[in-house]
């Protein structure tokens, strides 16, 4: 035996297939869905909007890891990056917006935090946060999806179900109508197809709205990879099936914001209690991408169960607050940076319960008894 | 389908590889030529000489003695004559004393008979356990005295028998089940007669049907007062702690042993070294030890005489793969790699392992922490190791103390599951190391 290599090192021996390149990559995958679905119904401006993202992300991310020489490689992590600022992203915005984003993204947010694993921001999120705060103009024209386009609507751009209303609410006093009513009222367009399916759930004396449908299935004016909620919960679906994420924080997040956004999303509107539109609103704007792949982010999320939960409601609740109340019309991104900060703190004092914990008091309560 | 019971917190489920070496029937190891028996295989002090250099044994007769309370005898596996006394290693890093045997191969063995001990007090039981060295066999060689021990003024509500064996590629102990179930049960029966507990549990996890089937029958046959329990699939749950979770629902507290909630825990192996020194006046000179691993060229479960060099057992198997990148003494999850197989098989010793090289990592790189929270969901103890590690790193033992470092049993769920490959167990133990200090 003495002739052949072997290798000596701690327990244990054999270890899960799952690594961090592994786990980069199947998010990867996972949002491959949505984002072709955005290149479908934006066209192949938005292709281009994707791939100078990556090229400039990777580039980016290769030319420091060559300057630094610490001998750690690509492992997927700028890709994703890049692919998420892609998705991020209108797709009639000036080419020059990508690279920014890809730049700070990498540069600024990872790098000058100390690398992967250290930044207290997700850079992809940190990157879209800034060029919509430095070219708020450029980000606000969205093209009109292929799907409405071809339902008859004739023009080339429109604003987002959710600046729609934002408009409209701020204009009028006392709207008296749900989210719903205020597109209706300012004449804003959906498909045949959301209204065959609104008509077919109405027959089953259910009341949902053409613009739930087609914000849902991603017939909607929005950033590219945002649109359709419904690829990016397949993709969800495949990211908990690998469990790679876990349900606490996308179930803590929505369902905090639900609760928010109907108790007390009618009253902008001028409704009283429990009116808000709160499904609408779940599935218009970047929510459903923020709170299954951005807030599900690793390294700036926290690491107990019940730190995600709490983390996870917390987002929903500050989506909630600048969304109704913010100027803003999309706040999801911003909400999640907000409650970034307080990562390190819930890490610090949100702690597992130890094992033999109960044990212990109930023992006490024994003696006493 | 209901569920079957198993502890709450924590836990992984690696690829169980039993399957290399569950259904080969347990071979007998031909005595070598030389065994080289350690005078520390069991937690505690090592054990004083009896013997010196040129002194004949016999098998079964002691040859080092129990050094205090924590200790255990041992006994010669062999008829042979003592040709050295030479200072080893062994592959848990602990160096000790230990007895060259030069086996009489015209002679090795000798019969032992049957006594009954129905009629014996649990006390002079008890003393036979003691007097014959048993240890604990699952790996951490416990001496068995100590548990079944029970001090005055408390009592034993139940005694648990672990039949789980959670660590990959090991099937000695559901061999054992198989093959031995009467002789397993009956050790079962005299370490109730020492404890006298109101119940009896045998936990097996269900990826060993058959051996919880053959307990059953022979219980059900001999009415013993026996309950078996099967249980769902998960390890670390051959854990004492994890075991009592998932069999009485009791957490031991840190720092606190089984008989605090009232259980006293013993390996099967354990219960059948127990049946054969009290039945047959047997010390622990052999046991069965998994020969297995994708890189081992044969797979087998052999009855291997403590002693026995490592290198013979391996040509007992056909020899290794030239793809073999690591042995393993034990479990995957929790044993000892080691290089020299010139070292004994101890009686803690459960398996020898031979992994394969892995083909993809020339380099090892183990990226930056990237706060998943995987080694935090999978901690059976509620630790956070992601947050202990980088206090060690830091070299904030204390602190580190703070968080229950001490709770650690270095069950490598964390490390195990770790994206980034960080060497979590290690820092855990360094830590431990320096944090004791
Ligand atoms: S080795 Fe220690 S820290 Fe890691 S999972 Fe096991 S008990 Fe927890
Ligand atoms: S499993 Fe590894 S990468 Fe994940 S939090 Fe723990 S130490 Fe960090």
């Amino acid at each position: 035996m003495e002739n052949r290599k072997l290798t000596v090192s701690s327990s244990p021996h054999i270890h899960t297939r799952m690594s961090t390149s592994s786990i980069m990559w199947s998010v990867t995958v996972a949002l491959l869905p949505a984002a072709l679905w955005g290149v479908y119904v934006f066209g192949l401006r938005a292709l281009l909007v994707i791939a100078v993202s990556i090229v400039s992300s990777v580039a980016i991310e290769y030319g420091l890891l060559k300057i630094s020489k610490d001998g750690s490689v690509l492992d997927g992590s700028a890709f994703l990056t890049g692919l998420l600022i892609g998705m991020n992203l209108p797709a009639d915005v000036a080419i020059v917006v990508p690279i920014l984003a890809s730049a700070f993204a990498i540069f600024v947010v990872k790098w000058t935090f100390g690398g992967l694993g250290s930044n207290w921001m997700n850079p992809a999120l940190a990157g879209r946060v800034f060029v919509f705060f430095s070219f708020t103009g450029l980000m606000n024209t969205y093209r009109m999806p292929r799907t409405l386009v071809s339902a008859g609507v004739d023009a080339s751009s429109s604003a987002t179900i959710l600046t729609q209303i934002k408009m409209t609410v701020s204009e009028q006093t006392a709207l008296l109508a749900s989210s719903t009513g205020v597109l209706e009222s300012s004449g804003y367009p959906y498909t045949g197809f959301a209204h065959n399916v609104s008509q077919f759930f109405s027959s089953m004396s259910l009341n949902v709205s053409e613009y739930t449908i087609d914000a849902f299935f991603g017939n909607i004016a929005g950033c590219i990879g945002e649109v359709s909620a419904f690829f990016l919960i397949l993709g969800g679906i495949y990211l908990l099936y690998k469990k790679i994420i876990t349900w606490h924080i996308p179930v803590s997040m929505i369902g905090s914001f639900a609760l928010f956004a109907w108790v007390f999303g009618g009253l902008r509107n001028g409704l009283g209690l429990f009116q808000g539109d709160f499904v609408l609103q779940i599935f218009s704007g970047g929510f459903i991408l923020a709170s299954l792949f951005m807030a599900t982010d690793m390294v700036t999320s926290p690491v107990t169960r019940k730190g995600m939960i709490l983390y996870g409601i917390l987002i929903g609740f500050f989506t909630f607050l600048l969304r109704y109340f913010g100027s803003l019309p999309e706040s999801s991104s911003l909400a999640i940076l907000l409650v970034n900060i307080f990562v390190p703190t819930i890490d610090r004092y949100i702690m597992p319960k130890r094992f033999g914990e109960v044990e212990k008091k109930s023992n006490k309560k024994e003696v006493k008894a | 389908m209901h569920r079957l019971p198993t502890f709450r917190k924590g836990g992984i489920h690696p690829g169980d590889k039993k399957e290399l070496s569950q259904s080969q029937p347990v071979e007998r190891l031909p005595f070598p030529d030389e065994l080289i028996v350690p005078l520390s295989q069991h937690l505690g002090a090592p054990a004083n000489p009896l013997k010196e250099k040129g002194d004949a044994v016999g098998m079964g007769e002691m040859i080092g003695e129990a050094s205090s309370f924590i200790s255990a005898n041992i006994h010669s596996p062999v008829n042979g004559t003592i040709t050295e006394i030479r200072q080893i290693t062994l592959m848990n890093s602990v160096s000790c004393k230990a007895f060259v045997i030069k086996v009489d191969t015209e002679n090795p063995a000798v019969e032992f008979t049957a006594h009954p001990w129905k009629d014996k007090s649990g006390e002079q039981l008890l003393g036979k356990v003691k007097e014959l060295g048993i240890v604990g066999t699952g790996g951490a060689t416990f001496p068995t005295h100590v548990k079944l021990s029970v001090p005055k003024g408390k009592s034993v509500e139940s005694l648990v028998i672990n039949g789980v064996e959670c660590e990959p590629y090991l099937t000695s102990d559901h061999r054992l089940m198989l093959e031995q179930t009467e002789q397993v049960l009956e050790g079962i029966m005299i370490a109730a007669h020492i404890t006298e507990p109101k119940n009896i549990i045998v936990g097996v996890e269900n990826n060993k049907k058959d051996a919880i089937e053959r307990l059953r029958s022979v219980i059900s046959e001999k009415k013993l007062p026996i309950e078996v329990v099967a249980l769902q699939v998960k390890y670390p749950q051959g854990d004492e702690k994890q075991l009592l979770k998932a069999t009485i629902n009791r957490e031991i507290p840190s720092g606190k042993l089984p008989l605090d909630v009232g259980a006293v825990v013993l390996n099967v192996g354990t219960a059948f070294a127990v049946y054969e020194a009290v039945v047959y006046n047997k010390p622990i000179i052999d046991r069965i030890v998994t020969v297995s691993g994708e890189a081992m060229k044969e797979k087998k479960n052999v009855r291997t005489p403590i002693g026995t060099k490592i290198a013979d057992l391996i040509a007992f198997s056909g020899g290794l793969n030239d793809n073999v990148g690591k042995m393993v003494a034990g479990g995957p999850m929790m044993g000892f790699a080691f290089y020299d197989d010139q070292i004994p098989v101890i009686k803690g010793t459960s398996g020898i392992l031979a992994l394969e090289r892995k083909k993809e990592k020339k380099v090892k790189i183990s990226t930056p922490c990237i706060s998943c929270g995987k080694c935090v969901a999978v901690c059976p103890m509620g630790l956070q190791p992601t947050r202990l590690f980088r206090l060690i790193e830091n070299r904030q033992y204390e602190q580190a103390m703070k968080l229950n470092l001490m709770d650690c049993k270095e069950c490598g769920c964390c490390a195990y599951s770790c994206p980034s490959e960080l060497p979590l167990v290690h820092g855990m133990k360094l830590g431990k190391k320096m944090g004791r200090k």
